[in-house]
């Protein structure tokens, strides 16, 4: 049988990251071949770089044995290669019909076919039994159903290969069922299938090939025969943890926070908890789990529709992160570039941004001198490697870029510090150096909440970890449950819904 | 389901549905106070001094669309009407040809544009805002800061013939909206454009060449623009150098008041069509009306802002910031 795809030692860099360190991936036709990995593991990059979007350093890419050299996202479409992204990528303003064959309109001299566009174009849809009218922008669709344009689009281009990153996350279980029923019929017709899923029944439901990746590395690869959930996941998961975490465990003191019953529309659903003074709880789950929903809500980002909060015995309703400020609670937030950061201003600046709301002045003046001197014991305190204050962010490496962000938080002496994603792209050194802050600040009575995908820091670093799945709290693990090592599978099956032993 | 509601408010924006009720209610208002504002020969009127700015909003909504905006379009359409008028007089071109020249000045300075930003990465507010300047420039260069008149009487036609009882120029500006409407909706290149305007990352993931689209939106702008520079000539019966100062602003004002969106991807010539009708029936009612030139760009200015809140307000935009912490 033809490999429709060979990928062989496929290296990809960016800045501080290797993305994918050799890689080779194979795909024969009319096979659905699974990949799995953690968030980061390197899925999206491979997806990129079999898209055209994205041109490795490294390895070559032979489709039906020819090599591609690829200079864009065309080049790959005219090979035969469709890509559903996990980002919805439609626009928004353009009907459903148009965004499907964007950039293929069938047309009858210099005009759009609008006739053949519009039937084109339900017919493909039809054929998921769902009733989408193709002349609506496609912005005013519910996301299950622009996911569906999205492979529908995918489809209209004749695909020989087809790659689809997450396609289940946001449809309805009737929605997936017509998606499985395409894939078989695309298997069928000869069309190679690569699959990207954290759901366990779907990919032994589907695949008949899991490849399982781990930091940019290919940790296994087999028929699906060969494997079962528990497999899989130890695969996922690794052996990774000969890193020390520098956590000086000793018994909190009095609850600070507590939520109860928190509830916001389609995000998130009766999240109970109580975080207590010197304590790290940690919370686990899948992008989308509704991890930095609870962090938004906290800090008065988003509004919530059900339950409470409570600080020091009241209820609180933050209104803004001004509110959540006044109380003590601080988010640092996931994406530090453009959520945690001004990266063109100096580290002074960006190290005062909160806590000019609160003092640092002289008469109607900003003290300046007191400014400096908040930036230059934060930097000092983190360890922020820089030649002065006076630098701007972005020329600091991702790490020290994190230390900043941090320091910004701290500047205020939150009792509350809610870190989304802490080390994030950001080297081994830097990270082991987070974490000792972190354990420094819960020494020192602060109140840690960790979320994070990385899911050995998770478990080394918190006093309990929640899981979450589908915006529920799905699981609690605390420290003395068990070796961080055993903890780590069980996180990760609570997580993707796959059963591992319990 | 909300999606429902919006759809239909989506798709009434995208039609200039809500440009045309601005019109109908600001001709209503006008006439109560003024009946003189609807009479046949004042309607034409407004269509003649819509012309222009509507000549190049035109062009303006093919900018926004694509997600940029062209600040040069008053200097371009100085400097393409001093350029047509000095072929005509100076080197003696006959007529059409001379009017050639100076669409094609237009063009070249669109494309100059347009290739700063699709080659250089040049933010188009400020690759326009240099060639602003660098036209204006070479128009006074070239004029010496002197109008040149006393070209062929022929040259000034467009600018101010009649068909009948309608103006040349205000059925040049409408034809060239209803040929730009039917490249908007009926051709691959429109659905490219919008694409691009909407989200910029899903036209390149679809092979579209971004750089190309840019090249062309800002071709068509200032060939437009040249275009307007001869009506202008013809209305003016000579070349000046300082005419179309500030008129950019005027254009973007009106297309976006024709419900076109300043960040791209929404919008269309329905309602740019709608929009320019709109400026020109305030200039012109409020004229009738005897009002001080103070005190009428004071209340065009009330306008615009309100314009701007009830469009807000028809998107729901007030509805969802309130409910947001229920």
């Amino acid at each position: 049988m033809t490999l429709l795809l060979d990928m062989r030692n496929v290296h990809k860099r960016y800045p501080g990251v290797h993305a994918l360190k050799g890689i080779s991936f194979a795909l024969r036709e009319g096979e659905l071949h699974a990949l799995v990995g953690e968030n980061g593991a390197g899925k999206s990059t491979l997806i990129k770089v079999l898209g055209g979007v994205v041109v490795p350093d490294e390895g070559e890419l032979l489709v039906r044995g020819i090599p591609a050299h690829w200079a864009g996202p065309g080049d790959a479409i005219r090979a035969g290669v469709g890509i559903i992204h996990q980002e919805l990528s439609l626009a928004p303003h353009l009907s459903v019909a148009e965004n499907i064959y964007l950039g293929r309109e069938p047309r009858r001299g210099p005009f759009v076919d609008r006739k053949r566009l519009r039937d084109d174009a339900a017919r493909l849809v039809a054929g998921f039994g769902v009733d989408i009218d193709v002349k609506r922008p496609a912005g005013a669709l519910p996301p299950g159903e622009q996911q569906l344009v999205e492979i529908a689009k995918a489809l209209s281009q004749n695909v020989s290969l087809l790659a689809m990153d997450e396609p289940t996350s946001s449809l309805s279980a009737r929605e997936t069922e017509s998606l499985f029923r395409v894939v078989a019929d695309l298997k069928a017709k000869g069309v190679g299938i690569i699959y990207i899923s954290h759901r366990m029944e779907e990919i032994f439901a589907l695949a008949d090939r899991i490849s399982v990746l781990r930091d940019g590395e290919m940790a296994g690869s087999a028929p699906a025969e060969e494997f079962d959930p528990e497999k899989v996941i130890s695969l996922m998961v690794g052996r990774r943890m000969e890193t020390l975490y520098p956590r000086t465990f000793r018994e909190p003191g009095e609850e600070f926070l507590r939520v109860e019953g928190l509830s916001r529309k389609d995000v998130l659903k009766d999240i109970t908890f109580s975080l207590r003074s010197g304590e790290i709880l940690g919370i686990a789950g899948l992008v989308g789990s509704g991890r930095t929903e609870l962090a938004r809500c906290l800090v008065g980002l988003d509004g919530f529709d059900g339950g409470r909060i409570v600080v020091g015995g009241a209820p609180f309703v933050p209104r803004n992160p001004g509110d959540a400020l006044r109380k003590g609670i601080v988010l640092v937030p996931e994406d530090r570039k453009r959520q945690g950061l001004f990266l063109n201003r100096t580290i002074r600046d960006n190290v005062a941004t909160m806590k000019l709301l609160q003092g640092l002045r002289r008469g109607l003046f900003t003290d300046r001198a007191a400014v400096t001197h908040l930036a230059e014991t934060s930097v000092q305190r983190l360890g922020v490697r820089c030649r002065s204050v006076f630098e701007p962010v972005f020329a600091l490496s991702g790490g020290n870029q994190q230390k900043v962000a941090i320091a910004k938080g701290l500047a205020v002496t939150p009792k509350v510090l809610v870190l989304d994603e802490p080390t994030r792209g950001v080297d081994v050194g830097a990270k082991a150096e987070i974490h000792q802050i972190m354990n420094d600040l819960a020494a020192g009575g602060m109140a840690i909440l960790m979320i994070s995908s990385d899911l050995p820091e998770v478990l080394g670093m918190s006093d309990a970890v929640l899981v979450f799945r589908e915006g529920r709290c799905v699981a609690r693990f605390s420290r003395e449950e068990g070796e961080p090592d055993r903890l780590s599978e069980r996180v990760m099956a609570a997580a993707t819904g796959g059963v591992a032993h319990a | 389901m909300p999606e429902e509601k919006n759809s239909i408010l989506f798709r009434l924006r995208e039609q200039g549905a809500g440009s045309v009720l601005l019109l109908l209610a600001v001709v209503l208002l006008l006439a109560a106070f003024q009946p003189g504002v609807l009479h046949g020969r004042n309607m034409a009127n407004v269509l003649a001094q819509s012309a222009i700015v509507g000549v190049c909003a035109v062009g303006m909504t093919f900018v926004l669309l694509s997600g940029g905006i062209d600040l040069s379009v008053g200097s371009v359409l100085a400097l393409a009407g001093a350029v047509g008028a000095w072929s005509c007089k100076v080197l003696g071109l006959p007529v059409p040809l001379a009017w050639s020249v100076a669409l094609l000045t237009g063009t070249v300075c669109g494309m100059l544009s347009g290739a700063l930003v699709a080659f250089g990465g040049v933010p188009p507010f400020m690759a326009t805002l240099a060639m602003l300047a660098a036209a204006r420039g070479t128009t006074l260069l070239l004029t010496q800061g002197y109008p040149l008149s006393g070209l062929s009487p022929s040259f000034y036609t467009p600018g101010w013939a009649s068909v009948g009882p309608l103006p040349l120029s205000g059925l040049i500006f409408l034809a060239l909206a209803l040929a730009a409407w039917v490249l908007l909706r009926r051709t691959p290149f429109g659905i490219h454009l919008r694409a691009l305007g909407d989200n910029p990352e899903t036209a390149r993931l679809a092979g579209l060449s971004a750089p190309r689209l840019t090249l062309a939106v800002y071709g068509i702008s200032g060939t437009l623009a040249g275009l307007a520079g001869v009506l202008m000539v013809g209305r003016l019966w000579s070349a000046q150098p300082s005419v179309g100062i500030g008129l950019e602003l005027d254009v973007i004002a009106a297309v976006v008041l024709g419900g076109t969106s300043l960040f791209g991807g929404v919008g269309g010539m329905g309602g740019t069509v709608a929009g320019v009708l709109v400026m020109g029936f305030l200039d012109n009612g409020l004229r009738l009306l005897e009002l001080s030139s103070y005190v009428q760009q004071s209340v065009k200015g009330l306008i615009f802002v309100g314009a701007v809140l009830l469009d807000l307000a028809l998107k729901g935009y007030y509805r969802k910031g309130r409910s947001r912490d229920a």
